[in-house]
């Protein structure tokens, strides 16, 4: 194989951060989508914008105000400071909290939008058979917006995967803490090693697309209730 | 058991002021014109909007009033929709249990095989919502909702998403379930035909108001009531199967004013058969008519004489020596040559009854 040892230590960043980053989103990006496509209260609009903002700021932008916020002199990163750790810039920690916001209108929007798409019926069906709000969230709103929930995590981990302007204003391309595949690759061209470039750039599309059949291969199997 | 309540609706545009006392027994409808304020009503009654300034009692328990609110899925109610709203991702199996298994062991009175062959679904059982057609569907839901073994069935227009020939489909499964259970049922529906069938109470609402309340045979024929006044209005009468006629093949039909005739209908003797009498099937004649084709032909006393349009005149009248009420569609100038007049006897014709239920 002809990666390096630094390459594969990228690549194995690069994914750990997609996953955690996927799984945080999930855990807190369902409540959000839910509310929001629940919510009758008149200021939603404001939150769906804040939501998309990620959407539409340069990565640069986004990246130089988390590096500020995180920073020793920043909100976040006296937080930090305060219950006993360091500021998370230029960590594998503050790499999770940038990608987190990058990454959250593709894993909101999805939710919000299947979410939605359920309407109320299904819910009113489910109060009129015993089950309580909770119940009902579970045993029929999330079964029922499940390719909604693949479509974000796919699409929250792809965002991750791909990610560069953010991590490189607050992650600062560590070697071995910090440094993720895509800046590698960048590394690698500036330095003209294209040919390490191909098989790290290489290695980063088989992978993504692996997963990419194996989550729509998986997911085909249920679609059947859903044609 | 009876529901009392009092919905109050104010959205501007639509305003909705309704006292109800609907009995414990039996089919109540909830009957009026799209828009007249019905399903709001039943969506109160099941908790599904909250209005404020409302109220729900059902015997001595508070579903709403100013401080309490009995949430949805803590009423005893099954409720079936105007479409099915099957779980889509669930089989009709699951489905019945979804709310089976959300009722404690010792409420389950019913057993779930009961809703099961009640509404034929049984080959049913292990398909998808999507595998079915709408009419199976909604028999599916049907045996959801009586699956929680409700104190009460709510039915929002069970029938109005469906075609002609998917309603001739559920109807009798409708009108098995409305005579074999004893539970109370509320049927909201804008189809006098529908509750014609399956109704013995009605509510009339319009406009957000409720116009009359009372028995469907009362109602019928209460003259005062735009429901009498429509081209197809009818008097129902109840009557028990007393026999057949074999040589002429009719079915015999009792009632306290004397006995129906009619075309052969394969019906137990002693069952209870609801009549639909047309007001433009009924004539009039002052004597008993001798020689004539018609068979049933009932003495009676005008009670009511109203206008139906420029030429026609509505007569409600009552069969002698009981308190079933028939109308009579007549001409203008036949009322005029009779010279009707409240308290006169005459003899009712019924040229055809139709067989309800």
């Amino acid at each position: 194989m002809n990666l390096q040892p630094e390459d594969w230590t990228a690549l194995w960043i690069t994914l750990k951060l997609a996953a955690v980053t996927t799984l945080i989103l999930i855990i807190f990006g369902t409540p959000l989508a839910w509310w929001l496509s629940q919510t009758r209260f008149r200021g939603k609009f404001l939150v769906e914008a804040i939501v998309a903002l990620p959407l539409v700021l340069p990565p640069t932008v986004l990246g130089f105000y988390l590096l500020v916020a995180m920073g020793p002199e920043g909100p976040v990163g006296r937080f930090f400071q305060a219950i006993g750790g360091q500021p998370p810039v230029f960590s594998f920690a503050g790499l999770v909290i940038g990608s987190v916001i990058y990454s959250l209108p593709f894993v909101v929007q999805p939710l919000q939008d299947a979410f939605s798409a359920i309407g109320t019926r299904p819910l009113e069906a489910a109060a009129t058979l015993r089950a309580s709000p909770w119940d009902r969230f579970w045993s029929v709103a999330v079964p029922l917006a499940r390719p909604g929930f693949v479509t974000a995590a796919v699409l929250g981990f792809a965002h991750t995967l791909g990610e560069f302007g953010v991590v490189l204003m607050i992650g600062g391309n560590i070697p071995g803490e910090t440094q993720v595949v895509s800046i590698a690759i960048y590394d690698h061209v500036e330095s003209l090693a294209y040919t390490q470039a191909h098989w790290v750039a290489g290695t980063l599309l088989v992978i993504s697309f692996l997963l990419l059949v194996a989550v729509y291969a998986g997911n085909g199997k249920f679609r059947v209730w859903k044609s | 058991m009876s529901i009392k309540a009092h919905i109050r609706v104010d959205h501007g545009a639509f305003q909705l002021d309704a006292a109800l006392d609907l009995p414990s027994q039996g089919v109540t409808a909830l009957f009026g014109p799209s828009g007249s304020g019905k399903t709001t009503l039943l969506r109160a009654l099941a908790g599904l909007d909250r209005h404020p300034n409302s109220q729900v009692t059902v015997q001595d328990c508070v579903w709403q009033n100013k401080t309490e609110w009995l949430a949805p899925h803590e009423r005893p109610i099954g409720l079936v929709f105007q479409e099915p709203s099957l779980f889509e991702h669930l089989t009709v199996q699951e489905n019945l249990n979804y709310g089976r298994q959300r009722i404690p062991e010792e409420a389950r009175k019913v057993p779930l095989e009961q809703s099961i062959d009640l509404l034929a679904i049984g080959p049913l059982l292990n398909r998808y919502p999507h595998q079915l057609s709408l009419g199976e569907q909604q028999r599916a839901a049907l045996a959801r909702a009586l699956a929680v073994c409700p104190d009460w069935l709510m039915m929002d227009e069970p029938l109005a998403a469906l075609d002609a020939a998917r309603k001739r489909e559920i109807l009798p499964y409708l009108e098995t379930l409305c005579r074999e259970t004893d539970l109370p049922i509320l049927y909201v529906s804008h189809s006098r035909e529908e509750i014609a069938r399956l109704a013995d109470h009605l509510v009339l609402l319009d406009d957000g108001r409720v116009t009359a309340a009372g028995p469907i045979a009362e109602l019928f024929s209460q003259m005062d009531l735009a429901l009498t006044h429509a081209p197809d209005s009818a008097a129902l009468v109840t009557t028990t199967v007393a026999g057949h006629d074999k040589i002429f093949d009719l079915t015999l039909l009792d009632f306290a004013g004397g006995q129906f005739q009619v075309a052969h209908h394969a019906l137990p003797v002693g069952a209870e058969v609801r009549l639909q009498v047309q007001a433009s099937d009924v004539s009039l004649t002052l004597d008993r008519p001798k020689q004539t084709s018609i068979l049933n032909i009932f003495p009676g006393q005008v009670t009511e004489l109203t206008d139906a349009g420029p030429s026609h005149t509505l007569v409600k009248l009552t069969v002698a020596g009981t308190a079933t009420s028939l109308l009579a569609r007549i001409t203008r100038k036949s009322a005029d040559q009779l010279g009707l007049e409240p308290g006169h006897s005459i003899y009712a014709q019924v040229k055809s009854a139709a067989l309800l239920r």
